[in-house]
């Protein structure tokens, strides 16, 4: 239904997409995979209309269009889901889905039609968690997603865009969307499906189409290429074994909890020993976060014990030698209009250490930072790039104990390996890391050992390179 | 130095338009003059840069100039030995009332808006209390001479004016400054870094105190007593920082920037005097300046397009 012909545009003379081609049938998930900066987001923008294309054409169902604003791609039948919702916490789920254009009858607000068209929809995608009227603000995640496809159904939308719908979802949540997905597909709407999890690319695409430095590399039947040539064709080179080999054996203890807990957690008990990476499981609401940030003074732990000491502030933590890679490097990593060195120095001069300072350069080399331009503005790096700062922000301080939450969410392929690499050769030179993510298999190709978090207490451990299926067993808290 | 760039381009233009009306202001003379009269908006600018780069406000800085001004006049009433253990408690006091703001602000979290506001209406309130509405007493002739007096032909305050542009300057480039930027930037992973947020706040606070302080005492001597010395000055040292681009909400531009945003304000009003435009328009010309300097710094987009909220509205 979408065809798309050498669309091309550039941004104050730097180009970002060239002569890109993609035709989208109706009923097809259609994934697009690429670095970041690649052009994906400049492509959908272009898609949904936010963007003009400066060359090239687009015909929806052999008919040529030229979207000037949003609401002509949105009058089109398509529409856009992006990372962050877009919907109003107080108001009530049919509320939200009609915002803008509500139905009237005789000058007020139809409240009964709206709210039996919402749960109309509702039915439709086999949703009955939740009704028309209950307040967003009480949904999760995996729901306020569901209420972003229902308004986009109720435009009669053909064409839905999704910018990382797993992204923020648990792994027990991403189901209900390869379900939505599959409703949305039996009703004919086409889907392109934007995500750095290649699993679900496999998963749920029919076809995907490559993006590489602003070119379009390939666009193949999902069946005909398998993850290792997908990943070369959008890095341009073979990653190989993905996972940088496992040390040989841990050393002293760095940091231990005895029977550790405050509000979020109980009972912890946990050893990280110099050389060794520690993966963190757990499913989303399990504590996970919560105990990188009692570990590191931030929320700190109110019961038992924590050797050498307990911290009670960030700067306790931070004068024990711990560190923390924050899970959101936009809302807590990083000052975004400042600069790479300003925030590769952040903490360094925050507790007044005169460490550091003059090996910046050496630094943002190290974390191969490219290109290592320390004046430019964080906001302008990519998601992989902003990651490397703020490892060299810790990296001033040669921390002792590195926690990383998610380190490579929303970082893209080539990012992740060098991330993955170096998280390796700090553990290698000494230092004690704990990691947590909820991509399984960055936590089995990383970790040395496995600790599962399950409702703020420890479900069990596993040694190195468990199955996914046994992680899940204990997160999920099913009978082994 | 870069971000400072168009705010001084403007203010050579300004000073180019008051010498072509009036070329006294090419002599040294003509143009120390102008600096002295620009001295104390300089330096208020400075201590308000502070705290607006921390994501804050200080409305109280005017009604504590006309305070300190006040206190001195009566403290003082002519007696020469009083000056300079007046001159310390002018300073304690400034410290003082950014501290109470200071903390008043990060630590029961009231925005700085409102904490501000209030410090501006007790201290005029207690100015009117004190005084009932006419000023008493004198000050010293050691006290008047840094607005008025001069080392040889350089006025007092000119110098006391770089030194002080030095230190913010040095500042800004210390880790205070750093720390301070990033706390306006974004204070959650300042805090997760370990920046003592609140501290390096109610030191901002502390900042724009002390130039109020210094700025009264240079009014004091320059202006004379009464009680309307530091009206509007909040305003218009809050004009003159976004004048210079300093962006509100914290976390950007330079406090050269503030200072020369000050010069061109004060650059504005002298020319509006020269073409015989009422002084009683500089509200207003402040007003119109606040107002379009926001919008400019609002409509500026980065050439990375970054959708807000309501794109999305409008896409699905």
């Amino acid at each position: 239904m979408l065809s798309m012909r050498g669309i091309g545009k550039s941004f104050l003379g730097v180009r970002v997409l060239s002569g890109v081609d993609l035709d989208v049938t109706a009923g097809e998930v259609h994934a697009v995979v690429g670095e970041n900066g690649a052009g994906k987001s400049t492509l959908m923008k272009i898609i949904c209309g936010v963007h003009a294309p400066d060359e090239g054409s687009i015909e929806i169902d052999g008919r040529p269009v030229s979207f000037g604003h949003p609401l002509d791609a949105q009058r089109s039948g398509i529409a856009i889901i992006y990372q962050e919702f877009n919907l109003l916490p107080e108001r009530t789920v049919a509320e939200n889905v009609f915002l803008g254009r509500e139905p009237v009858r005789r000058g007020l607000v139809d409240r009964a039609a709206m709210e039996e068209a919402t749960a109309r929809l509702l039915d439709e995608l086999g949703e009955d968690s939740f009704g028309p009227r209950d307040p967003v603000k009480r949904l999760s995640v995996a729901q306020q997603q569901v209420v972003e496809i229902v308004k986009a159904l109720s435009i009669d939308a053909r064409l839905i865009v999704m910018d990382e719908p797993s992204a923020a979802l648990a792994e027990h949540e991403v189901e209900l969307l390869y379900r939505l997905i599959g409703r949305l597909r039996e009703r004919g709407v086409a889907v392109v499906y934007i995500s750095h999890r290649l699993r679900e690319v496999f998963d749920l695409a029919d076809r995907v189409t490559v993006l590489k430095d602003g070119s379009r590399v390939t666009t193949v039947p999902i069946g005909e290429v398998s993850s290792d040539e997908l990943i070369r064709l959008m890095v341009g080179r073979d990653l190989g074994t993905y996972f940088p080999p496992r040390s040989a054996g841990a050393g002293e203890v760095r940091l231990s909890l005895r029977a550790a807990g405050n509000h979020k957690l109980r009972d912890i008990d946990l050893e990280l020993r110099a050389g060794e990476i520690v993966g963190i499981a757990g499913l989303q609401g399990s504590g996970r976060s919560e105990l990188a940030k009692a570990i590191f003074g931030a929320e700190p732990f109110t019961a038992g014990e924590m050797t050498p000491s307990r911290p009670r502030s960030v700067r306790e933590g931070v004068a024990m030698g711990i560190g923390l890679v924050t899970e959101d490097r936009k809302a807590e990593g990083l000052a975004l209009r400042q600069s790479v060195r300003d925030n590769a120095l952040l903490v360094a001069r925050a507790v007044g250490g005169a460490k550091g300072r003059n090996g910046v350069r050496d630094l943002l080399e190290r974390v191969r930072l490219s290109p290592p331009r320390q004046e430019q503005e964080v906001r302008y790096l990519s998601g992989g790039n902003q990651q490397k700062v703020v490892l060299a922000k810790w990296m001033t301080m040669a921390p002792r104990v590195l926690l990383f939450d998610e380190p490579t969410r929303g970082v893209d392929v080539g990012a992740k390996a060098a991330i993955h690499d170096l998280m390796r050769e700090l553990a290698n030179d000494g230092m004690a890391i704990m990691m947590i993510s909820s991509e399984l298999p960055e936590l089995i190709g990383m970790s040395d050992r496995i600790v599962v978090l399950r409702d703020g207490r420890i479900a069990g451990t596993l040694p190195a390179g468990p199955t996914e299926e046994a992680i899940m067993r204990l997160a999920a808290g099913e009978v082994a | 130095m870069k971000r400072a760039l168009p705010i001084l381009a403007v203010l050579v233009v300004l000073l180019a338009a008051i010498a072509v009306a009036n070329p006294f202001f090419l002599e040294p003379a003509g143009f120390l003059a102008f600096l002295k009269r620009a001295a104390p908006l300089v330096i208020l600018a400075a201590g308000q840069y502070f705290v607006i780069v921390s994501g804050e406000f200080d409305l109280s800085v005017g009604s504590l100039v006309t305070a300190e001004v006040v206190i001195a006049a009566r403290l003082i009433d002519g007696d020469e030995s009083a000056t300079w253990p007046v001159i310390a408690l002018l300073i304690v006091i400034g410290l003082l009332v950014g501290l109470v703001n200071g903390v008043v602000t990060t630590k029961l979290r009231v925005p700085s808006f409102i904490v501000t506001l209030g410090m501006l209406l007790i201290l005029s309130g207690a100015v009117f209390l004190w005084t009932g509405g006419a000023p008493r007493g004198a000050l010293s002739e050691g006290f008047r001479v840094f607005g008025r007096g001069g080392l040889g032909p350089v006025p007092w305050s000119v110098l006391i004016l770089l030194a002080v542009g030095a230190a913010a300057i040095w500042l800004m480039r210390a880790d205070f400054g750093k720390t301070l930027m990033a706390t306006g930037d974004n204070e959650r992973a300042a805090a997760l870094s370990g920046v003592r947020v609140d501290r390096a706040k109610i030191f901002a606070f502390m900042l724009s105190g002390l130039a109020a302080a210094v700025a009264a005492i240079l009014l004091g001597g320059f202006a004379g007593v009464s009680a309307q010395v530091g009206q509007g000055l909040e305003f218009s040292a809050i004009t003159a920082v976004v004048l210079g681009g300093v962006v509100l909400g914290g976390g950007r531009g330079s406090v050269l920037a503030a200072m020369a945003g000050a010069f061109t304000l004060e650059a504005l009003f002298t020319l509006l005097n020269l073409y015989g435009i009422s002084g009683a328009l500089e509200f207003t010309v402040q007003g119109v300046i606040i107002i379009a300097a926001v919008a400019a710094g609002a409509i500026r987009l980065p050439w990375k397009f970054t959708p807000r909220k309501g794109d999305a509205h409008a896409a699905s």
